[in-house]
């Protein structure tokens, strides 16, 4: 059982990409958070019919994984599996839409295949940037930025309570997985019945290992909070992070570079 | 049905983030009432735990393919509404954070799918009504069945509904329900199946855990209408300055009106802020006569060229369609240089 291990490793890949030590990586996190959601809404303001105008945003993503060091094959291929379903949503469009919008000469393209293309630009970009993000940034140092940006302590403790216990049972649930794989035979067994009392019984040592967990929790003095030690001044730097990034986004919004640099080559040739 | 932000427009994401976001104080409000911090560790290796169970596939029979939990409706079972609200928007956080399953501003309508819909509508209303705190097997199956089916039906509406208003897919709103609800009727019946399976083996084998667990908070009320009040004007504010950010061009909501009233009156010609911003574009515009998608003289000819299929594009020319995919392309070769740039510096500089 492959799958399960692998996406384990997965997330410790993601983690120690984030423990390095870059000018990115140094950016305090709710200026990356912030910077990264304001991306996002911009890119995906852009209209439909306008893939070409999302070309220069690319350098956002491309920016922060070169400087913050992250391989880019990884990210792709983390991007291709979480691909299928916004694909097969958007691959109605050059079905149902098929007014020619772009003319090449020698033949035109339908205004659903430019959405398509658009659609897929737009999905790269904001699945990179947020990925982008976590590998840069770390999650414990997320949901403290979280917290201090006002999410209510009860759910960023939740967040970090579920990826520490994700490590925990997902080996857990590994074994059960060979376990079970080691003893049915064909089919036979990986059904829905033996299915209910696997989880049922990973729930119940879920259940008293939480009760474990409590207890050594009160022992250590635990109130009902997660206190963090990382500093949290936002320097200069970290203030014209945000501020340039932003004013490029909307420059890159409002006025349309693709067209202007198509246009002056266009001129040169 | 993860929604990506690909899908949706910022005014769908904007309005459906505030709403989870005041659901989310709602929920760590009432919980903090409850004053039990035991609840506090099992909320997070339960969560952990639906993680783990998410990557545990069972055979379905007759079918060739296989399945897993879901996991919102046994949240809600074992640890009551609040709590398995807190811990659903925990694991989808981070699903969308790590495996990029579902966008960080499209996880509002996520979390909204995927945890309000099974938490605060299905378990008070349908779950509870139907087991009524019985041990007996047949019926925790018809409870769980029923509110496993209701609810992943209600999360598939949410999703096409959102998908709809923001307006970037063609599909229709009834082709996409058409698609969306048998598949998630075949899913919630599986869903259905385990959610009764897992409940009752824990009733059988540990009688108890279910009553503690989901007992009804004995802490004072929470009254919900401040909170009501003040989401419905974040959420109109915030919506209304999210669209007018959004484009100049009519889309989510008014285009979708537009589209498909009968009343042509509704279509929008050089007014509001529409009309306002093509206005500022025009004049701000360096290229005015771009026309990747359609030059525009006037703003009545844009809004009306975004009527649908029928109205075709009239100015389509090669020279500017080919000027602008070259743009496009030099674009990205121009990023990609600079990224190439720093990482050669970068090497020049080890040490750093």
């Amino acid at each position: 059982m492959g799958s399960i291990e692998s996406s384990f490793f997965d997330i410790g890949h993601l983690d120690a990409l984030s423990s390095k030590d870059t000018p990115i990586h140094r950016v305090d996190p709710r200026v990356k958070v912030l910077t990264t959601i304001y991306f996002i809404a911009v890119v995906i303001s852009f209209n439909k019919y306008d893939p070409a105008g999302l070309a220069p945003l690319v350098i956002y993503p491309v920016a922060i994984m070169t400087i913050g060091n992250i391989p880019f094959s990884y990210i792709m291929k983390k991007l291709l599996i979480a691909s299928p379903f916004v694909l097969s949503v958007a691959l109605f469009n050059p079905i149902l839409d098929r007014t020619p919008v772009l003319d090449l000469g020698l033949f035109s393209v339908s205004g659903g295949f430019v959405s398509f293309a658009s659609i897929a630009a737009k999905f790269v970009l904001t699945a990179g940037a947020g990925l982008a993000l976590i590998a840069c940034t770390g999650f414990d140092s997320i949901c403290s930025a979280l917290s201090k940006m006002g999410v209510p302590g009860a759910f960023t403790i939740q967040l970090i309570f579920v990826y520490r216990y994700i490590f925990v049972l997902g080996e857990e649930a590994a074994r059960m997985v060979r376990a079970r794989a080691l003893r049915s035979f064909g089919n036979k067994g990986l059904g829905m019945t033996v299915y209910g009392s696997m989880i049922g019984q990973l729930l119940l040592r879920t259940m008293d290992r939480a009760q474990r967990i409590h207890l050594a929790m009160l022992c250590r003095g635990f109130d009902g909070e997660i206190h963090h030690v990382a500093s949290s001044k936002i320097r200069l730097s970290d203030f014209f992070f945000l501020a340039g990034w932003s004013g490029l986004f909307t420059l890159l919004r409002l006025y349309n570079f693709p067209a202007w640099l198509g246009r002056e080559l266009g001129r040169l040739i | 049905m993860h929604m990506a932000d690909a899908l949706i427009s910022p005014a769908v994401g904007g309005v459906m983030l505030v709403a989870t976001a005041g659901l989310t104080v709602y929920s760590a409000r009432k919980l903090e009432e409850e004053i039990d911090d035991r609840k506090i560790p099992l909320m997070g290796v339960l969560g952990a735990l639906v993680f783990a169970a998410q990557m545990i596939n069972f055979t379905i029979p007759g079918t060739g393919s296989s399945g897993h939990l879901g996991g919102a409706m046994l949240l809600a079972v074992l640890l009551g509404p609040y709590a398995a609200f807190l811990t659903m928007a925990s694991i989808l956080t981070i699903q969308a954070l790590f495996f990029a399953d579902g966008g960080l501003l499209a996880l509002g309508c996520n979390i909204f799918n995927m945890g309000f819909f099974p938490c605060f509508v299905v378990f008070p209303l349908i779950y509870k009504r139907i087991a009524a705190n019985s041990v007996e097997r047949k019926r925790i199956l018809a409870a769980a069945m029923v509110a496993s089916i209701i609810a992943l039906q209600l999360g598939a509406l949410g999703v096409v509904t959102d998908t709809f208003f923001s307006n970037i897919s063609d599909l229709s709103f009834k082709t996409f329900v058409l698609l969306m609800l048998p598949i998630h009727l075949a899913i919630g019946i599986v869903e259905g199946f385990v959610t009764a399976s897992v409940v009752s083996f824990v009733t059988r084998s540990r009688p108890g855990v279910l009553q503690v667990a989901a007992e009804p908070s004995s802490g004072k009320q929470v009254s919900i209408k401040p909170v009501l009040i003040t989401l419905v004007i974040i959420a109109a504010l915030t919506g209304g300055f999210l669209s007018w950010f959004a484009s100049a061009n009519p889309d989510g909501l008014e285009w979708s009106i537009a589209r498909s009233s009968v009343n042509k009156v509704l279509r929008s010609s050089e007014s509001g802020i529409h009309g306002l911003l093509s206005g500022v574009q025009k004049k701000t515009a360096v290229f005015p006569d771009y026309n990747f998608r359609k030059d525009e003289t006037d703003g009545s000819a844009k809004s009306e060229s975004t009527q649908g299929k029928q109205d075709a594009w009239p100015s389509v020319s090669a020279g500017t369609s080919i000027s602008g995919l070259l743009g496009g392309a030099m674009s990205l070769v121009l990023a990609g240089l600079i990224g190439f740039g720093i990482r050669t510096v970068q090497r020049r500089r080890p040490d750093k």
